[in-house]
């Protein structure tokens, strides 16, 4: 494939068909990641549902042949980082009540818990959950993370370092966020609970 | 964007085995209905 050429070809029908295989395969990949990153299986489907939407719009600038994966993970991660930092939950932002919140499954066919793992993962800091996927679980090198996050090399170690540090030790220690549920019946009470934070009445969830 | 270099082995690291095991679990579940509605529905100019 030539790279002198700059200018972006047109996409015939069959390069649309190509380009929408390839993201169909993506989306478990998509999913799993977004899962990691958001917690609630509900919004991690929204998320990737709007990556879809995104990567479908600006196909022109993917170079066939390269990774699919990684180019739609770019997309996500920063849809996320965007509806990070418009408050997807409109009101104030409580860190310490969205993330207990965070951690409690959304939907009755749901399994009530989630793995300690899954938990200790959602008290990181994005920057440090979302590099902690992608070299841990998604496959990529650290070159590839970094391409993805938009940073150097350096940075990605040193994030991928101090987030195992800080799982090893809530692990450990055995200080992983308790899950603040223990029967189907709390499913409401923390969803009426995630409609107050929203609302901006974010009261921090009482552990046990 | 490099696309074909990969973590070579297919375990990942050995520090990940449990990350691996969560993010693995959600790529086994099938894709829902809302995804599979979504891409029929971009256009690829097939009638």
């Amino acid at each position: 494939m030539s790279r002198e050429e700059r200018e972006l070809p047109e996409r015939s029908a069959a390069d649309k068909r190509a380009f929408k295989q390839e993201l169909t395969d993506v989306v478990p990949h998509l999913r799993a990641f977004a899962r990691g990153l958001c917690g609630r299986p509900d919004m991690a489907d929204d998320l990737v549902q709007e990556t879809l939407l995104k990567a479908w719009a600006a196909q022109e600038r993917f170079e066939p042949g390269t990774s699919m994966r990684a180019w739609t993970f770019v997309i996500l991660r920063n849809a996320y980082l965007t509806d990070m930092r418009r408050n997807r939950f409109r009101g104030e932002y409580d860190e310490t009540a969205a993330e207990r919140i965070l951690t409690a499954p959304a939907g009755q066919e749901e399994p009530i818990h989630l793995s300690d793992m899954h938990r200790a993962l959602l008290t990181l800091p994005p920057e440090r959950r979302e590099a902690l996927l992608l070299v841990g679980a998604g496959g990529f090198s650290y070159e590839e993370a970094a391409q993805i996050c938009g940073c150097a090399v350096g940075t990605i170690k040193s994030r991928v370092g101090r987030a195992r540090a800080a799982l090893t030790t809530m692990i450990e220690d055995g200080t992983i966020p308790e899950r603040s549920i223990g029967d189907p019946s709390a499913h409401g009470a923390i969803l009426e609970e995630l409609d107050d934070v929203a609302a901006g009445r974010g009261q921090a969830i009482p552990t046990k | 964007m490099t696309g074909r270099k990969r973590n070579t082995s297919k375990r990942g690291p050995e520090w990940a085995s449990g990350l691996k095991q969560l993010y693995d679990s959600v790529i086994e579940e099938p894709i829902p209905d809302a995804f599979k509605d979504l891409l029929s529905k971009l256009d690829d100019g097939k009638r």
